[in-house]
C-alpha cells in the first residue's frame, strides 16, 4: 500500500470513528426498532404457553375489521384538519402583528411563545381546570351569561374540539417563531417600495409577503402534520381517549393496545400504518410541494 | 412654482438627529443631488420627501401641493432604493409592472409600457428572469424600470450606483443622466461621491450634520465654496486650506499681503491651480508623489501644513526636494480661520 493510500485509509477510519457514536445510537433506537416492528407485525402475540407464530397479514386483516381503529383514524384526521390550518393561520397573523411597530412587542412575543416552552403535562392540567364542569373557568364565564352547564370533556360531541383548541393554543406560538424569523429576514425596503407604488397592505401581503413566506409555510406545515400524529400527552392527561374512544388518537390507541392490552403484535401493525402515513406526507412534500414553493 | 420644496423640515429620533430645519427648492426637470459624508442626513431627507418618514416639523411641497401629511402613494413619485428592493419571487417583467398592476392599469397600457421600458433599458431579453439571475447592473436597471414606467414627475434615488464596479458606475451615470433629460423628470439623487454629484447634477445640496452647508450649481460649488467644509469636500484631490499664519511664516510676500490679519484668515487654493517654478514662490518640501496617469499629485510639506499640487504627466523627484510653488492671485479663496465661512471681499 502506498503512503498516500494508507493516509487516506487512516483518514477514513478517523471519519468512521467520529460518526460511530451517533450512528450507533440511531441504529439502536431508530432503525433497528423500525425494522423489528415491521417484522413483528407479521407474527402473533405470544399468550401463556402459546409462543409467537408467523401469521402473515392477519394483524392487518384484523385492523380492517376493527371499528375502533377506523374511529381513531377518523378522529386523527378530524384533529389534524382542525388544528393545522387554524394554528398556521393564527401563527402567521400573530407574527405579522408582532413584527409591526407596536409598543411592548418584546413582551407580546414572549407571551405567544410561552405555551411552547411550558411542559405539555402542566399545560394539559391547566386546560383540564378550564374545562372542568361547574367550577371550571369556561363554565363560570358561560354561566355568568346564563348558558346552561355543559361537561365539555365528558361529552362525545365536544371532547375532540376541546383537544383541538388546546393543540392550537400550544402550536400557534411555536409556529409564529418561524414566521417571525422569516419576516425579520425580509428587507423593510420591499414594503416601502410597494407603499410608494400605492399597494395596500392586503395587496402587499397577498402578492409579496405570503409568497416569500412559502418555504416557511411548507416547513411549518410538515411539522404541523407530524405533530398532529405525535401529540399524545394531553390525551393521556385530559381524557384517556374517552368518552367511548371519542378523543382517542392513533398514537394513543397504539399505546393502549401495546401497553394496556399487551397485544404487541397488533400494536406493531398499527405502528406500521402510522409510519406509512408519515412517510406518505414526506414523499408528497418532496415530489409535489418543494418545486412549487421555492422561488429561488 | 418649484417641483419640490422643503420649508424648515426637521426629523430626529430621540437624541439622534436626522435633519435639522432644512429648506430648499428645486425646479421641474432638474437633476438635484443631495451630497454629504456618511450620516449627514441624505437618506433621511429623501425618505421625508417620499413620505416614508414623517417630519417632526416643517412642511414639504411637491408641485406646489402641501404633501407633508400625505402617504407615499399620493405623492406622485417613484423611488429607487440603494438595495434595489426588487421582489425576489417575481420576474423582471412582474417587478417592472408591479405599480401598474396595483393601480389596475389597462392591459394594453401595461404591455406598451413594459415594451418601451425594456427597450430603453436594454432589458428585452431578460424579462422572464428572476432578480437573482441578474448581474448587479441588470438588477439596477430593473429597479430603474420599475421607477420610470409609471412616468411619475418626480424620481428619488438613494445611492443607486454604490454597489456597482467603477466602469459600470460610469456607464450608468451617463445613462441615468440621459434618461432623466429624455423623460424630463425631476430627479433627487443621493450620493456621498462628490465626483458623481459634479458630473450629474444641475443643483447640488451639500449636507453636514443634518444642515445644509451649501445649495448651488456644481460650477458654483467648485468655483466659490461657501465654507472650508465645502472646499475640502469638492475636487479630486480637494482644495488645500492653509492657515494664514503658516503662509506668512514661510513666504515674505504672503506675510506682507496678509499683514495683521494672518491669524484670522485661512487661504484656500485648488491643487490644479498651483504651478511649480517662480523664484519668489512659496517654498515647500516634496513629501510624496502619487501618479494617476494623465497627471500626478505631489504632496508638499509647508511648515506644519500639507499641500497637494496637481501637475500634468509623470513627475519624478526625491522626497525632501525643495520646490517653489506659485499660483494666480485670482485663484485664491479666503475663509474665516475660526468659523470657516468664505470671506466675500477676499484680500484687499
Ligand atoms: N431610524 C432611525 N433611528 C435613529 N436614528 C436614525 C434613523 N435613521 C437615521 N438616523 C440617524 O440620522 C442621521 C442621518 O442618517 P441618514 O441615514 O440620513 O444618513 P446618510 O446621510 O444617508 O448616511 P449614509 O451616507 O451613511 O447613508 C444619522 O446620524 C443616523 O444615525
Ligand atoms: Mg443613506
Amino acid at each position: 500500500m502506498s503512503a498516500d493510500g494508507s493516509r487516506r485509509f487512516a483518514a477514513n477510519v478517523h471519519g468512521w470513528l467520529l460518526v460511530l457514536p451517533a450512528a450507533a445510537l440511531l441504529v439502536l433506537f431508530t432503525h433497528y426498532p423500525t425494522v423489528a416492528t415491521f417484522l413483528r407485525s407479521f407474527f402473533s402475540t405470544a399468550k401463556g404457553a402459546r409462543g409467537s407464530a408467523f401469521v402473515g397479514v392477519d394483524n392487518y386483516r384484523q385492523m380492517i375489521d376493527d371499528p375502533i381503529f377506523w374511529q381513531v383514524l377518523s378522529n386523527n384526521a378530524y384533529f389534524a384538519l382542525g388544528t393545522i390550518p387554524v394554528s398556521i393561520g393564527l401563527a402567521l397573523l400573530m407574527a405579522i402583528w408582532v413584527n409591526g411597530r407596536i409598543a411592548g412587542k418584546g413582551w407580546l412575543r414572549l407571551a405567544y411563545f410561552t405555551p411552547t416552552v411550558l411542559p405539555m403535562i402542566a399545560v394539559a392540567n391547566i386546560w383540564l381546570f378550564f374545562y372542568t364542569p361547574q367550577y371550571g373557568l369556561f363554565e363560570q364565564v358561560l354561566s355568568a351569561f346564563g348558558v346552561p352547564a355543559h361537561n365539555f370533556l365528558g361529552s362525545k360531541d365536544t371532547v375532540l374540539t376541546c383537544l383541538i383548541i388546546v393543540a392550537i393554543w400550544k402550536e400557534a406560538g411555536f409556529f409564529m417563531i418561524f414566521y417571525l424569523a422569516a419576516l425579520q429576514q425580509m428587507s423593510p425596503n420591499l414594503a416601502e417600495a410597494a407603499a410608494i407604488e400605492g399597494a395596500s397592505r392586503w395587496h402587499f401581503f397577498r402578492r409579496v409577503t405570503f409568497p416569500l413566506l412559502m418555504p416557511t409555510t411548507l416547513f411549518v406545515l410538515v411539522n404541523a402534520i407530524i405533530n398532529s400524529f405525535r401529540l399524545v400527552d394531553h390525551v393521556v392527561v385530559m381524557t384517556r381517549g374517552g368518552p367511548d374512544n371519542a378523543s382517542s388518537l392513533l398514537l394513543y390507541y397504539i399505546y393502549e393496545v401495546g401497553f394496556r392490552y399487551w397485544d404487541s403484535a397488533y400494536a406493531a401493525a398499527l405502528t406500521m400504518v402510522l409510519l406509512a402515513l408519515l412517510a406518505l406526507f414526506a414523499v408528497g412534500q418532496f415530489l409535489f410541494m418543494d418545486r412549487k414553493v421555492h422561488y429561488r | 412654482m418649484a417641483a419640490i420644496a422643503l420649508e424648515g423640515v426637521s426629523k430626529a429620533w430621540g437624541d439622534s438627529r436626522g435633519v435639522d430645519r432644512i429648506s430648499f427648492a428645486t425646479q421641474a426637470g432638474q437633476f438635484l443631488v443631495l451630497l454629504g459624508p456618511s450620516g449627514c442626513g441624505k437618506s433621511t431627507t429623501l425618505r421625508l420627501i417620499a413620505g416614508l418618514e414623517q417630519a417632526d416639523a416643517g412642511r414639504i411641497f411637491i408641485a406646489g401641493d402641501d404633501v407633508t401629511a400625505l402617504p407615499p402613494s399620493r405623492r406622485h413619485l417613484s423611488m429607487v432604493f440603494q438595495s434595489y428592493a426588487l421582489f425576489p419571487h417575481l420576474s423582471v417583467a412582474e417587478n417592472i409592472l408591479f405599480g401598474l398592476k396595483v393601480r389596475k392599469a389597462p392591459a394594453a397600457d401595461q404591455r406598451r409600457g413594459l415594451a418601451r421600458v425594456a427597450e430603453l433599458l436594454g432589458l428585452a431579453g431578460l424579462l422572464e428572469r428572476k432578480p437573482n439571475q441578474l448581474s448587479g447592473g441588470q438588477q439596477q436597471r430593473v429597479a430603474l424600470g420599475r421607477a420610470i414606467i409609471a412616468e411619475q414627475p418626480v424620481c428619488l434615488m438613494d445611492e443607486p450606483l454604490s454597489n456597482l464596479d467603477a466602469q459600470l458606475r460610469n456607464e450608468m451615470r451617463r445613462e441615468l443622466r440621459a434618461l432623466q433629460q429624455k423623460l424630463a423628470m425631476t430627479m433627487v439623487y443621493v450620493t456621498h461621491d462628490q465626483a458623481e454629484a459634479m458630473s450629474m447634477a444641475d443643483q447640488v445640496i451639500l449636507l453636514r450634520d443634518g444642515r445644509i452647508e451649501q445649495d448651488a450649481t456644481p460650477e458654483e460649488l467648485y468655483a466659490r465654496p461657501a465654507s472650508t467644509f465645502t472646499a475640502r469636500f469638492i475636487g479630486t484631490p480637494p482644495m488645500n486650506v492653509i492657515p494664514g499664519t503658516v503662509l506668512a511664516r514661510v513666504n515674505p510676500g504672503w506675510a506682507a499681503r496678509l499683514g495683521a490679519r494672518a491669524a484670522e484668515i485661512a487661504i484656500g487654493i485648488r491643487p490644479e491651480d498651483i504651478r511649480f517654478g517662480a523664484a519668489d514662490g512659496v517654498e515647500a518640501a516634496v513629501a510624496g508623489i502619487e501618479y494617476l496617469g494623465a497627471d500626478s499629485v505631489v504632496t508638499c510639506a509647508l511648515g506644519d501644513a500639507v499641500l497637494a499640487v496637481r501637475a500634468k504627466g509623470k513627475l519624478r523627484g526625491p522626497a525632501g526636494e525643495r520646490v517653489r510653488l506659485d499660483w494666480d492671485p485670482a485663484a485664491t479663496h479666503c475663509f474665516d480661520q475660526a468659523g470657516g465661512q468664505r470671506l466675500a471681499q477676499g484680500l484687499a
